[in-house]
């Protein structure tokens, strides 16, 4: 089918990825959770295949990951959710009640406002310029520890077998993707942080977490 | 308007500065929701008093009580507000459109705020040196100015995402106060956000949630 701008565009979902992106780990979970089949498109950022002419009339941000659902696209990974909740409502990743949706979305915040951006590649690497190799490791340790102990607090008492509940929900897309990629690279030590530990045991075992992972992916590099 | 002596349902503990609350504090109005503004002194450490931790134990500004219910995060405490005082919408119905309305705000939630708070500017200042502080911090909102003019050109109307003020005019208009006013950033670099600033400044609801308008902005 065409789109407005004469696009040829699939009657299925796509999905512009990058095997490693955390961001992009997220919305794969999602899609896998909500049942959401989609054809994948690597776009390959040590090649800088996000700067393409192509890519650029996707997001000119030159961002992964990107949504295309027909005429619609759309970027960066917390729009992608609520999109994908709205569009797609099966398997609900937002609770109903009030209290428990702001919960939801205060942990996704944290996650995608006071941790990811501290440890992005950009960042890391100004400071191993700027001050040394072992300086930019405690920043992201640092930073990574910092916001744990904010989820430890935010979850105490909500989390059950997942975060906030005994249901996957939107906090888990967030945090799952977040512990898998910065507790190995950072060395952190997850037995400070019980609660996070605990259900991130539970959603390592889920099929649509483990399907998602950066080494499932189609253009993952042994 | 907040009315401190006043008995309001809703209780916004806010700093005068900080731009998190400053979006809140324009929501509040836009939707005509009167609210009890209680103010928390950030430097005299008063989010780390028992009664704020029990609030919000992360000790983050701001926090919206509504009866029994608490939110943190000004994401967060948006989308409360939008679902639960639907007047005044502050999301297009149109599901492009709203997509790019979260993701400017995230553009400024992700890319540029966390960058540019206190903490981090302190570590870059003793760590890297002091000279190093503002040149950080101004990269990462021009940055950030430069995704969003992107972003927003084939979008913007009278507004961010068109003729009427939505969530990223919410976000976009502390930011780009505190990129003026504190890191002195050059807007001629930035026509659209330019001229958003000055659809801005004519809004009452904008105006009145001004940072010097709070009832704790130290006086002049």
């Amino acid at each position: 089918m065409a789109a407005k701008d004469g696009r040829e565009v699939s009657s299925k979902l796509v999905l512009y990825s990058f095997w490693q992106s955390s961001c992009a780990w997220r919305v794969r979970f999602a899609l896998n959770l909500k049942g959401l089949s989609y054809e994948y498109k690597a776009v390959d950022l040590t090649k800088g295949e996000q700067f393409t002419p192509e890519f650029e009339k996707l997001n000119p941000l030159h961002f992964v990951p990107v949504l295309v659902d027909g005429d619609i696209v759309v970027s960066d990974s917390f729009a992608i959710l609520m999109y994908l909740e709205e569009k797609y409502p099966q398997r609900a990743l937002l609770p109903a009640d009030p209290q428990r949706k702001a919960l939801n979305l205060q942990a996704a915040s944290i996650v995608s406002s006071s941790i990811q951006p501290l440890h992005m590649m950009s960042i890391l690497k100004y400071l191993e310029e700027k001050i040394g190799p072992q300086e930019r490791f405690l920043f992201g340790q640092t930073n990574i520890e910092k916001g744990f102990f904010a989820l430890e607090k935010l979850l105490k008492d909500l989390a059950g077998k997942y975060a906030t509940g005994d249901e996957v929900s939107m906090a888990d897309v967030f945090i799952a993707p977040q512990i898998a990629i910065s507790a190995e690279r950072f060395k952190i030590d997850m037995s400070t942080f019980p609660i996070l530990s605990r259900i991130y045991d539970s959603q390592k075992a889920l099929r649509e977490f483990i399907a998602a992972s950066p080494e499932k992916q189609p253009d993952a590099v042994n | 308007m907040a009315q401190a002596h006043e008995e309001k349902k809703l209780k916004l503990y806010s700093n005068w500065g900080s731009s998190c609350s400053f979006r809140i504090r324009i929501a509040l109005n836009l939707k005509g929701l009167e609210y009890q503004y209680i103010p928390v002194n950030l430097l005299k450490g008063e989010q780390f008093t028992p009664e704020f931790q029990k609030l919000n134990p992360i000790g983050y500004v701001p926090v919206l009580v509504d009866d029994e219910i608490i939110v943190s995060d000004s994401l967060a405490i948006f989308m409360y507000l939008e679902e639960k005082y639907p007047q005044h919408p502050l999301l297009p119905s149109d599901l492009q459109k709203k997509a790019i309305n979260f993701q400017a705000a995230n553009i400024v939630c992700s890319s540029i705020q966390p960058l540019q708070n206190l903490a981090v500017l302190k570590y870059i200042e003793e760590k890297v040196s002091p000279d190093e502080k503002i040149p950080w911090v101004k990269f990462h909102i021009e940055k950030g100015f430069e995704a969003l003019e992107k972003l927003l050109k084939g979008h913007a109307g009278r507004y961010a995402t068109g003729d009427e003020v939505f969530m990223a005019d919410l976000f976009l208009a502390p930011q780009i106060y505190v990129g003026i006013k504190r890191f002195d950033v050059d807007m001629a670099k930035f026509p659209l956000l330019s001229r958003l600033n000055e659809a801005y400044s004519e809004l009452p609801q904008f105006q009145n949630a001004m940072p010097e308008n709070q009832p704790d902005a130290p006086s002049a």
